[in-house]
């Protein structure tokens, strides 16, 4: 019976021992007036009939296999390399668990703290922790963190508009009962008018780099009137920019954050995917998370081991900061994978894949009638495209030639009606853009 | 074994494994203010990448290898099966801003997987939006509190947890801004009904317990626990980390819960992945359905005779909100959809029934040479006592690693709390008769061994990769990196003009 091992035998000679007559009697504890209720599913079904209908569902989905995709906002079509792929399913990773025994864990511990090595390296951070659910998470803990920083007297958390509307939502949910001042991302504002909302009550400033616009902007001034009011700089990254781009420790930041799907995970409509979380040195007693650290073994070997355990929710209970448990390890293992294959030479190339690509296509989009590319601040690899006609009504006829466009900005920006935010990675190729471009000149008549 | 070297250690300059194409359009600038400097990854080929890895996996002790009775974590067969479903390109390659009509595919999975899981469960709707466990008890309890919230009932700001919960419950609480109130158990290993009659009033919000109980035991009372916390107002949340032994068993939502979280990396099978990505949907009766969290997956357009219905994202009315971007963890609902559909609701029910039915062997061959403190027919877990007083000095910890000589791994340590030297054992439905009986010769040999050869115990493990490690100098002198970022202050940050 699919995977219960067990023959009528095993079955009969295992009750046997239990001194049970049937498997019912192992029940008893359980009100009899609610024992053994229908339950109305399926019949059960074959390995070849799940494969079949599976694939049907799959199908049933515009996916990258059949449509290039231009649409990024959070989540993006990279290249995976194969190698990641294989090592993911080596049954020794994807079939153990947290490794709370270090002895035979060793594996896991390692490539987690080979993981944090790399996200420290890319980040410009002392520290990072073995990852949370997502980036927003990221964020959220991230919150908490400068809120006990503060001690819980500082109440201001100040966000930009810039940051993806579902990480400031995610916050929002976490934080929800804090009585906290949010504020910040009521209206898109610059940098410097960001620096205008800080108080001393102010606990944690947070921006996203690149921006949800894809735009850079300069943080440096940011990050000093945050330290001068004694509050703490977040960082929200793109991992693939960073390649390219000054690091945010260089730029200031005290914590970054960001999502790592973009380092070799597939979009797999919206999860799992691996909330990085890097800080410094100053912080990391405080933040969230399991963390891995070298130490030695009884015989003076090098060994890894989960560490500065007192912090979690296993041992603090009650007063643990936050209650996470999982982390997302099979994730942080397909980034440290993605990372390896990479290497210092490689991501920087996927970086500048993304960079060059998204603006020989900004150029050429711009060159249309109808279409204006925003251009105040640089990008990396999103950019804002005005259209002159609805965004929907844009991605009807680009759909239909197999293109999947960009992401209407209305819904979340109602001043950008009309506004498109278009992504360009590496899977983008030339043909592909000149494509997009042919298929949006068509667009604009309808 | 040898020291497998760190991957930056293989490293040499020029190296790459990277192939990728070629730049194809014209070079834009990068504005110099932005540029960054060397960016420190290793420079590797691709077989280094691959043997390091491999190399890395086999110190891994993994249900493909061998028994996993983690107690509480349920580490049953993971269908290979799922892993090619999740795989899919239909599934891995879709954007998750996709615009619904072209998720329809995806969609109708989710859906069809929350209808699946509230009827398992008996609830009303259920939100496949939490990423773990945690995060499910999390929206639970932010639930609970919105409910008495939108009744102007803000005095309630205690949520009763009983000394044998899991960890996350009383830290869930906090993080929800309420408090929890521990309640005992009594000599049977049941919530003290007295006690939880003295904690009833009404700021009371809810109660958090887990069913079975983390002792591994059906609790004798619970309906009677049940309607005293709704008698005083409160709302009923079940820890659903120990639903393996409840399938077709009993339904949650029908014994009176209001809430509950399901696992689907213990329950249904997904892998845990060295510790996630994991999945915590979120179950819930009539009262709660508004306060899901987002989005969920309606029916929002029926469809002409004979077409497909038209699903879609929905935010619940009164949402505590989202907890996550995009749609929680979907790559597990893939994996969970594909369990459901190999068992059935009559294959479910057996899995459930061998859980309990290996637990029990197990306990049955096992409580003449360790102290079981509960010796009652049990759930899908048991808990034992790691010491003997014939034996002083051993600890469960002892036990464990002793274990790790017989290529088995331990069972949860020092869980529950309220058990001395706790060993807390399951053995899930996947394992088979022969496989369990060798992991009873091997605790019976331990046994001895802690009478004849202590130090075989004291000493152990012998034979794994690293043997006990430091974990005070991994605290004290904290490397948590091997490639930390300068000190930015003394390498002079540019500051803006």
């Amino acid at each position: 019976m699919s995977y219960i091992p067990h023959t009528e035998a095993e079955r009969q000679q295992m009750l046997d021992a239990i001194g049970t007559p049937t498997l019912d009697d192992l029940f008893e504890a359980v009100p009899a007036s609610h024992r053994f209720p229908t339950l109305d599913l399926p019949q059960a079904m074959s390995e070849m009939d799940i494969l079949t209908e599976m694939q049907a569902l799959s199908e049933a989905n515009d996916h990258a296999g059949d449509f290039a995709i231009f649409r990024g906002a959070g989540a993006y079509h990279h290249f995976v390399p194969s190698v990641v792929n294989h090592i993911l399913l080596r049954g020794e990773f994807y079939t153990a668990y947290t490794p709370y025994q270090p002895e035979v864990s060793q594996g896991t511990l390692q490539a987690i703290y080979e993981y944090q090595s790399m996200m420290c390296q890319l980040t410009g951070m002392d520290a990072a922790n073995a990852s949370h659910y997502d980036g927003a998470t990221s964020l959220a803990e991230a919150a908490t963190v400068a809120l006990e920083v503060g001690r819980h007297k500082r109440r201001r958390i100040i966000l930009s508009a810039g940051i993806h509307p579902q990480y400031r939502e995610v916050l929002k949910t976490y934080h929800q009962w804090g009585g906290l001042d949010i504020t910040g991302d009521e209206s898109v504002r610059s940098a410097a008018d960001l620096a205008d909302l800080i108080n001393d009550q102010t606990a944690m400033v947070a921006v996203a780099y690149p921006n949800y616009f894809g735009q850079l902007e300069d943080i440096r001034l940011l990050a000093e009137r945050t330290h001068q009011a004694g509050a703490l700089l977040v960082v929200v990254a793109n991992p693939i920019a960073l390649a390219l781009l000054k690091s945010p420790g260089e730029l200031g930041a005290d914590i970054v954050v960001g999502e790592g799907q973009p380092l070799g995970i597939p979009l797999s409509y919206g999860g799992p995917y691996l909330g990085f979380f890097a800080c410094r040195e100053d912080y990391v007693r405080r933040i969230a998370g399991r963390i891995v650290g070298e130490t030695l073994d009884q015989d003076g070997k090098r060994a890894f081991v989960m560490t500065l355990r007192p912090r979690e929710q296993d041992i603090r209970r009650e007063r643990a900061s936050s209650n996470i448990c999982t982390k997302q390890g099979l994730m942080a293992l397909a980034a440290t994978v993605y990372l390896s294959v990479m290497g210092k030479n490689g991501l920087r190339h996927a970086a500048e894949l993304c960079y060059h690509r998204a603006h020989y296509a900004a150029d050429r989009i711009d060159d249309l009638l109808g279409y204006e590319v925003v251009r105040d601040l640089p990008f990396f690899n999103e950019f804002v495209v005005r259209c002159a006609r609805p965004v929907a009504e844009i991605n009807a006829v680009l759909s239909a030639r197999g293109i999947i466009g960009g992401v209407d900005l209305t819904p979340h920006y109602p001043h950008l009606a009309d506004h498109m935010l278009l992504c360009v990675t590496e899977m983008n190729r030339k043909s592909e853009i000149d494509a997009l471009v042919d298929a949006l000149r068509e667009a604009r008549h309808g | 074994m040898a020291d497998t070297p760190l991957i930056y250690d293989l490293s040499v300059p020029g190296r790459s494994a990277a192939n990728l194409p070629a730049l194809d359009v014209p070079e834009a600038p990068l504005p110099d203010e932005f540029a960054r400097g060397p960016l420190d990854l290793p420079e590797v080929s691709e077989l280094q990448v691959v043997r390091h890895f491999v190399g890395l996996s086999q110190k891994n002790f993994a249900i493909d290898r061998n028994l996993y009775p983690l107690g509480s974590c349920t580490m049953k067969y993971n269908p290979k099966i799922n892993e090619d479903a999740a795989r899919l390109p239909g599934f891995a390659h879709l954007h998750p801003l996709t615009d619904d009509a072209g998720a329809q595919g995806a969609q109708a999975l989710m859906f069809t997987l929350q209808s699946w899981l509230a009827e398992i469960a008996g609830f009303a709707a259920v939100s496949l939006a939490p990423a773990a466990g945690a995060q499910g008890e999390f929206a639970g309890i932010l639930m609970i509190r919105a409910y008495h919230r939108d009744r102007g009932d803000e005095r309630r700001t205690k949520i009763l947890v009983p000394n044998s919960a899991h960890g996350t419950n009383p830290a869930t609480v906090t993080m929800a801004g309420l408090h929890a109130v521990e309640l005992p158990s009594n000599a049977d290993g049941n919530v003290d009904l007295d006690a939880l009659r003295a904690a009833c009033d009404d700021t009371v919000a809810g109660m958090m317990i887990t069913v079975p109980s983390t002792l591994g035991l059906f609790d004798e009372n619970i309906l009677e626990i049940i309607r005293l916390v709704h008698e005083c107002g409160g709302l009923m949340y079940m820890d659903g980390a120990n639903m393996n032994s409840l399938l077709g068993i009993v339904k949650p939502g029908e014994l009176g819960f209001d809430v509950m979280h399901y696992n689907l990396h213990k329950t249904f099978s997904t892998p845990h992945g060295g510790g996630g990505p994991g999945c915590g949907a979120v179950g819930v009766n009539e009262k709660l359905v508004d306060y899901l969290p987002g989005p969920v997956i309606r029916i929002v357009d029926e469809g002409a005779q004979g077409q497909p219905p038209l699903y879609g994202q929905v935010m619940p009315m009164r949402s505590i909100g989202r907890l996550k971007s995009f749609h929680g963890n979907f790559g597990m609902h893939v994996r969970a959809y594909a369990y459901i559909r190999a068992y059935g609701g009559d294959g479910l029910r057996a899995v459930s029934q061998h859980a309990v039915l290996n637990a029990n062997y197990v306990r049955a061959r096992l409580h003449d040479v360790y102290t079981v403190p509960y010796d009652r027919t049990c759930a899908h877990e048991f808990v034992i006592e790691g010491h003997w007083d014939t034996a002083p000095g051993l600890h469960a910890l002892d036990i464990s690693k002793r274990l790790m000589d017989y290529d088995i791994h331990p069972p949860t340590n020092y869980f529950p709390l309220i058990v001395p030297e706790a060993l807390l054992i399951e053995p899930t439905e996947t394992e088979d008769k022969a496989t369990l009986d060798g992991f009873i010769d091997v605790m019976r040999r331990i046994a001895s061994e802690a009478q004849t050869e202590p130090e075989l115990l004291r000493e152990a493990p012998h034979h794994t990769p690293v043997r006990r490690v430091d974990e005070v100098r991994a605290a004290k002198q904290l490397m948590l990196c091997c490639r930390p970022a300068p000190d930015w202050q003394t390498v002079g940050v540019e500051t803006a003009s």
